[in-house]
C-alpha cells in the first residue's frame, strides 16, 4: 500500500505557509487534523521535512493538534466521541452528523523573533 | 496514529494518542474552530503568531469546484472510481462499456502510478481514454487530484460525453481525500480483500455512494464472510448503496450498467 498522501499535503501546505509568511521565517506550523483525515502524524512531519528541504522554511517544524471523531445526532442531540468508525448513535440513530474529526487546517504560524543574521541557506 | 484498528478476534481500538502528543496538554474538542485559535502547544518561540486558518486542501477544493463547473457546462456526470489494487476495477470497467458503449457515450481518465497497461486494455471499446500517470516528481502519487484530472480533460471530447468515469489509482487511502469535482464515487471492493476492511478503510467506504461487491462467484471457494462484511459496511455508511458483481461471469454488471445510466440522465 501506497499511502504517501501526506507528502501531497506537505506540499499544499508549504504554498499556503510561504504565502502567510511573506519572507519572514517561520519556527512553528500549527495545524488540527481530524481523527478521519488518515494522516499519521510522524509521516507528515518526515513528509514536511523533505519538501522543505533546501526553501526558506527549512528548519521549520509542524505542531499537530489531533481533532477527535465526534458525531451529532439529529434524533436525540447527543455529541458523541467516536473511537471505532462505527457512525451510528448510542440511541441506535444513524441519522449523524460528523462534527468533528474532518479537519485539516492550518491554524497559525509562530515567526522567529528578531535575528541579527539570516539564517544561512544550504 | 490517527488510525481505527480493529484485531482479527473484532475488538477495535485506535491509537489516536501514540505519536502526536509530544507536547503536553489535550483540548476537549467540543468546540467549533472557526476563530478559535488558541496556543494547542507547549512551543514558545518568542516570536509573532500569525494567525492563519487556511484549509491545507483548499487549492484541491478550488480546482475540483472548477472541474465541475466545466463538467455541468458540458452537461458531462462524473463517476469517481475507487478501489484497492486487483479488486477488479478495470476489468468492470470494459464489461460495463462493452454493455452500454453503443447506447451512452462514456469517457474514461486512467490513473495510473506506471504503465498505460489499464488504458490499454480499455482501448478499442469506443470510449475515448484519457491516460494519466501520477509517477512524477517524488516517485508516484498514490491518487489522482483535481489538477490532474483537470490536465486529462482538454485530451477528451467533453461536450461529446453523457458520462466520464475516472479510474482512480488504487489505493483505498488517499483517493478519498481528494475531491476531483465528481458527482458520486462508487467503490468497487473484492470478496478476495476480507470482511473487514470497511473498519480498516472507513472513510473511502463511508464517502462512497455505491460499493461494487466484486468476484463474487468466488464465494464458495473462500472464507469470506459475507453477512459480516454487509454489517461492516452498515456501521460505517449505512445507507449506502451495493451491487454484487462478477466481472468474469457477468453476474450485476447490468445493474451496475443503470446506476451508471441513472446517474448520467440525472439533471
Amino acid at each position: 500500500m501506497r499511502a504517501v498522501h501526506e507528502l501531497s499535503i506537505c506540499t499544499s501546505l508549504a504554498r499556503i505557509v510561504e504565502a502567510h509568511a511573506d519572507g519572514r521565517t517561520v519556527d512553528v506550523v500549527h495545524l488540527d487534523v481530524g481523527h478521519l483525515r488518515q494522516v499519521i502524524p510522524d509521516t507528515l512531519r518526515y513528509s514536511w521535512e523533505i519538501v522543505v528541504l533546501d526553501t526558506p522554511l527549512a528548519g521549520s517544524v509542524l505542531d499537530i493538534n489531533h481533532i477527535p471523531a465526534v458525531l451529532h445526532c439529529r434524533i436525540c442531540g447527543a455529541r458523541t466521541a467516536i473511537e471505532v468508525p462505527v457512525f451510528r448513535c448510542g440511541c441506535g440513530s444513524t441519522a449523524v452528523d460528523v462534527v468533528g474529526g474532518e479537519e485539516l487546517l492550518v491554524t497559525s504560524l509562530d515567526l522567529a523573533g528578531p535575528r541579527t543574521a539570516a539564517p544561512p541557506r544550504p | 496514529m490517527g488510525r481505527f484498528h480493529y484485531h482479527a478476534d473484532g475488538t477495535g481500538h485506535s491509537h489516536d494518542q501514540d505519536h502526536d502528543q509530544d507536547h503536553e496538554h489535550e483540548h476537549e474538542h467540543d468546540h467549533h474552530h472557526e476563530g478559535s485559535v488558541g496556543d494547542h502547544s507547549g512551543y514558545t518561540t518568542g516570536g509573532l503568531r500569525v494567525d492563519v486558518l487556511e484549509k491545507i486542501l483548499g487549492e484541491n477544493d478550488r480546482t475540483a469546484e472548477a472541474n465541475r463547473s466545466d463538467f455541468a457546462d458540458a452537461h458531462v456526470h462524473v463517476v469517481n472510481m475507487m478501489s484497492s489494487p486487483g479488486a477488479g476495477k478495470t476489468t468492470l470497467l470494459r464489461e460495463v462499456l462493452l454493455r452500454i458503449g453503443a447506447t451512452l457515450r462514456v469517457g474514461i481518465v486512467e490513473g495510473d502510478i506506471e504503465t498505460s497497461i489499464d488504458a490499454d486494455r480499455l482501448a478499442g471499446l469506443g470510449a475515448p481514454v484519457s491516460l494519466i500517470n501520477t509517477a512524477n516528481g517524488f516517485g508516484g502519487e498514490c491518487h489522482l487530484d483535481a489538477t490532474m484530472v483537470r490536465s486529462a480533460l482538454p485530451r477528451l471530447p467533453l461536450a461529446d460525453l453523457d458520462l466520464l468515469v475516472i479510474e482512480n489509482v488504487g489505493n483505498l487511502v488517499c483517493p478519498a481525500e481528494f475531491d476531483v469535482g465528481e458527482d458520486a464515487r462508487a467503490m468497487v471492493f473484492s470478496i478476495t480483500e476480507g470482511e473487514e476492511k470497511p473498519l480498516k478503510y472507513p472513510v473511502m467506504f463511508r464517502s462512497a455512494d455505491l460499493v461494487i461487491v466484486n468476484k463474487i462467484d468466488l464465494l464458495p471457494y473462500l472464507d469470506f464472510d459475507l453477512p459480516a462484511f454487509y454489517s461492516n459496511l452498515r456501521d460505517v455508511n449505512p445507507h449506502v448503496r451495493t451491487i454484487e458483481t462478477s466481472a468474469k461471469t457477468g453476474t450485476g454488471v447490468d445493474d451496475v450498467c443503470t446506476w451508471l445510466r441513472s446517474l448520467a440522465d440525472h439533471e
